[in-house]
């Protein structure tokens, strides 16, 4: 069989992909002169004033964040702030938001994000949130869209690389969590060596509540394989999540190559539902655990990070019927469920071969008990009683694909630097588009959804060279879009992204558009630190902490002058911007503060600490034009000796203050 | 033949007290609808600023749109428009209570001149009510403050009274709204009453001196 090639075989293809995706990389080559013949321009233009048709969510994979372009023109709207400090907005600088970066390790500036997950109700995206997963330090992120704001990041535990997450259940009842590294469990001093002994793999599923509410439901133990990706299934494999693993070698070292031996890996199939039951029957064991929960709360506009201290853990053996093995060639990457449920494409990486394994066999299978062993009290299936078809000889190094509306996929090859497009159920290749250079993720509107809304393909380049201007040894990453609404795939543009994009999530404009939040009302601010009209502003000092009530208002600050500060106090200016008019923010910074700015928003409250270390007199200002006054929008601190008794004093204008 | 001409004649007879009571129903559109609208556009407020001015209060199509309006005006030392410091708004209600009190006892009465006197008494009050906001508008727009942070000689911002002006980058749009139209509709009513009962009572007259003019009224109430 094809899909079983030996390894020697394997490296060949992989040798001339290498060589093919070098070729790729002189300038004007047949594929790049011949690509963008016609005029596509228009098809790609969205006139001055004139909104995108879809949203796209990419994740920013090594910068941390998300990055929210609009198609078809690629044009990048906003940067999300998630997993890393983000000194522009004062994420995790300021005095509010730093506990959303807590950890069981303490506070972490940064992680890598990769997967960004819309909501779905009844299997199609809804537009109420986007998960993202943290892959460094395990975790998961919940954005609201209402704001475009992380409202709660939650650590998982026992996990050692987060990576085959965050994907959604067909209505959001939970997020998943696979690790993909094996980690000693208990986490314990062990030989390395041990691995296969002592390390395990942890398959975590986060409940999440209405109110977007995240927690860790259950977990279950498994080998210490790599899980690398997930969806959930839907329509009729709804209640499944389908895991993709490679090294079920359990190798620690040298995996490039002691990884790659086995020829079939596993998918591993979830019954979640199955597990809901054995949670209600109390076949779980509760075991100690330390990890964070850091949700933030609109309303006191305040981040709170909780320790929890306990998981319920689910094992196969305990559980029968809750995991099963499909065998699955060749280190499968991506795992895509196609929107009728049915089917489970299996993208292994290192072969050249698609396997696509279906649902009604599988249940038959486990139904007829057709095992080929039991691996960790997991019945491995027969691999000919689940597998559908195969999509032979597409290309090389399938990673991932998606799915339209006319039962087409789309799947990315990296090696052979190209997307090619199939039909579903006769497995025939349809067409082929190459990418500029070796695409990792794609993605189509809904694309992994019961609904795609197939218009446009995005491919996630991993490879930039010569798309852009050079910029010295670092490019930006390059994703390309194509028109898929015809027969034949056609490449209509090259846009530059932020850090890494892995994968990305698409969605109409209008499921987020008209629910997009404008400003905050005063009336509900909350923070406990709110300062609600410039009448109310004030400096309070209690011992070495001095808190400045501060409001901010076009185009000034109250108030703009305070003396009777001193050398070693700890000063907390907490601004309100008192605002109540779309798009307009005031910032705050100040000289010396050893943070970053603030960045506040119509209606809210931000802290920011300053420590000031010599004395003097010290300027602030605004830093987000504002109006026409707004080069005027300053004011000054006066610092004094320790020892000093100037009397704390604060005013705006000379006389009465401006209103 | 005579029994529908006769209900349509007694029909006839209502209709000055129906149109009365009608008005001054209208009137409470005063406390429910804003009685005019001024917008102002400019390529920054792509969806406009829009003031309303109830009998009562000012608002704006969101909460904040008077926080808005005077930040924008503080910037050429105009005064800001405070709902709390202008007197009118407390006690035009009542002025508007007591005229509905007197259209109530019009239609009571039911004579053509107390409909016709009701009517002249609400121009009257109208045009003092429109001067009045004439007086205003040219008080924001002419007393501007000396400390004002720009200065445009010769630049008038004053609103428009009624129609589209040019202010700096604004345009100013400034029209009667819902409850504006709704009270001159029931200044147009009460005089129709006025006319109609002048006629029913001339009618009247003529039934009483000659019972077969029945198809004269008809001809001539067509005509």
């Amino acid at each position: 069989m094809k899909n079983l090639s030996s390894n020697f075989k394997n490296v060949l293809l992989v040798i001339a992909g290498l060589l093919l995706a070098a070729s790729c990389n002189t300038p004007g080559n047949a594929y790049k002169s011949g690509a963008l013949a016609g005029d596509v321009a228009s098809q790609v233009y969205v006139p001055p004033g004139e909104y995108d048709e879809f949203y796209a969510f990419m994740s920013g994979g090594f910068s941390g964040q998300i990055s929210v372009h609009g198609l078809p023109s690629g044009r990048l709207l906003r940067i999300i702030p998630v997993f890393s400090v983000d000194a522009e907005k004062g994420y995790g600088f300021n005095e509010e938001t730093k506990a959303m970066l807590n950890t069981s390790h303490g506070f972490i500036p940064w992680d890598d994000a990769h997967h960004p997950e819309l909501s779905q109700t009844n299997g199609v995206t809804d537009g109420r949130w986007i998960f993202i997963n943290g892959n460094n330090t395990p975790r998961v992120a919940r954005v609201d869209l209402s704001t475009f704001e992380t409202a709660e990041i939650i650590e998982i535990p026992n996990s050692g690389g987060n990576h085959s997450s965050p994907f959604t259940t067909e209505n959001t009842e939970y997020v998943v969590a696979g690790t993909r590294f094996g980690v000693p469990y208990p986490q314990q001093d062990v030989a390395i060596d041990s691995y296969a002994e002592n390390f395990k793999g942890m398959l975590t599923y986060i409940s999440v509540s209405e109110e977007g509410d995240m927690d860790v439901a259950f977990q279950i133990l498994l080998p210490a394989f790599d899980y690398d990706l997930a969806h959930s299934g839907k329509g009729k494999s709804h209640g499944w999540t389908f895991f993709t693993t490679y090294n079920t070698e359990e190798k620690a070292t040298l995996l490039e190559v002691t990884a790659s031996q086995n020829d079939k890996d596993y998918i591993a199939a979830v019954n979640w539902k199955k597990a809901e039951e054995y949670l209600a029957q109390g076949k779980f064991r509760e075991v100690a655990a330390n990890y964070a929960d850091n949700e933030y709360d609109e309303s006191t506009q305040m981040a709170t990070s909780t320790m929890k201290n306990s998981v319920k853990i689910l094992t196969p053996e305990d559980c029968p019927g809750l995991v099963y093995f499909l065998p699955t060639p060749k280190s499968p990457h991506g795992v895509d469920v196609d929107p009728t449920g049915e089917y489970i494409v299996g993208n292994g990486k290192l072969s050249a071969d698609l396997t696509v394994h279906s649902f009604t066999k599988m249940l038959a299978a486990i139904e007829n008990e057709s095992f080929e062993k039991v691996v960790a009290g997991v019945p491995v299936l027969q691999f000919e009683e689940v597998v559908a078809g195969v999509v032979p000889e597409a290309g090389l190094g399938p990673l991932h694909t998606e799915f339209d509306a006319n039962g087409n996929a789309y799947t990315s090859f990296f090696i052979t630097s190209e997307v090619v497009k199939w039909k579903v159920g006769s497995w025939e290749v349809l067409d082929r588009a190459p990418s500029y250079y070796s695409i990792g993720h794609l993605m189509i509107p809904g694309g992994d959804s019961k609904e795609p809304q197939g218009k446009y393909l995005v491919a996630l380049n991993k490879i930039t060279k010569d798309r852009y201007l050079p910029t010295g040894p670092e490019l930006c990453h390059s994703a390309q879009l194509y028109d898929i609404s015809g027969d034949k795939m056609k490449l209509l543009l090259d846009f530059p992204t932020m850090g890494e994009p892995h994968y990305a999530q698409g969605i109409s404009a209008d499921r987020i558009q008209s629910k997009s939040k404008k400003f905050y009302p005063l009336e509900e601010n909350k923070h406990p630190y709110a300062t609600l009209g410039e009448k109310d502003a004030r400096v309070e000092r209690a011992g070495n902490n001095v808190h400045v009530y501060m409001t901010t208002i076009r185009s000034h600050f109250a108030p703009d002058n305070i003396e009777g500060i001193k050398v070693g106090d700890k000063v907390y200016f907490h601004v309100t911007n008192l605002e109540q008019d779309w798009d307009v923010p005031h910032g705050f910074a100040m000289m010396g503060a050893n943070n970053a700015e603030l960045l506040i928003m119509p209606g809210q409250t931000e802290t920011l600490l300053w420590e000031p270390k010599t004395v003097g007199v010290f300027p602030f200002y605004c830093t987000d034009f504002c109006s026409a006054l707004h080069q005027e929008m300053q004011g000054y601190v006066r610092v004094s000796p320790r020892n000093s008794d100037i009397a704390m004093t604060w005013k705006l204008g000379e006389d009465d203050p401006v209103q | 033949m005579s029994s529908p001409l006769s209900f349509t004649i007694s029909c006839m007879k209502k209709y000055p007290r129906i149109l009365m009571i009608i008005a001054v129903l209208l009137l409470i559109g005063l406390f429910i609808f804003p009685m005019w609208r001024i917008t102002l556009l400019a390529p920054q407020y792509p969806n406009g600023v829009t003031m309303y001015i109830y009998i009562n209060k000012i608002g704006g199509d969101s909460p904040s749109t008077l926080q808005n309006i005077n930040i924008l005006n503080h910037y050429i030392g105009m005064k800001y428009i405070e709902p709390e410091s202008i007197p009118e708004l407390k006690y035009f209600p009542y002025i508007i209570y007591s005229v509905m009190g007197l259209g109530i006892l019009a239609a009571v009465i039911n004579k053509g001149k107390f409909y016709m006197a009701w009517g002249i008494l609400m121009v009257i009050l109208a045009a003092l009510g429109i001067y009045d906001f004439y007086l205003w508008e040219y008080d924001y727009g002419h007393n501007l403050s000396d400390t004002a942070p720009i200065k445009i000689p010769n630049a008038s911002f004053q609103p428009p009274l009624f129609g589209v002006k040019q202010i700096i980058n604004f345009t100013a749009i400034s029209y009667p709204h819902t409850s504006g139209i709704m009270a001159g509709i029931a200044i147009v009513l009460s005089f129709v009453a006025w006319k109609l009962k002048i006629r029913n009572e001339k009618y009247a007259e003529q039934v009483s001196s000659d019972s077969d003019a029945y198809s004269g009224v008809l001809m001539r109430s067509k005509a």
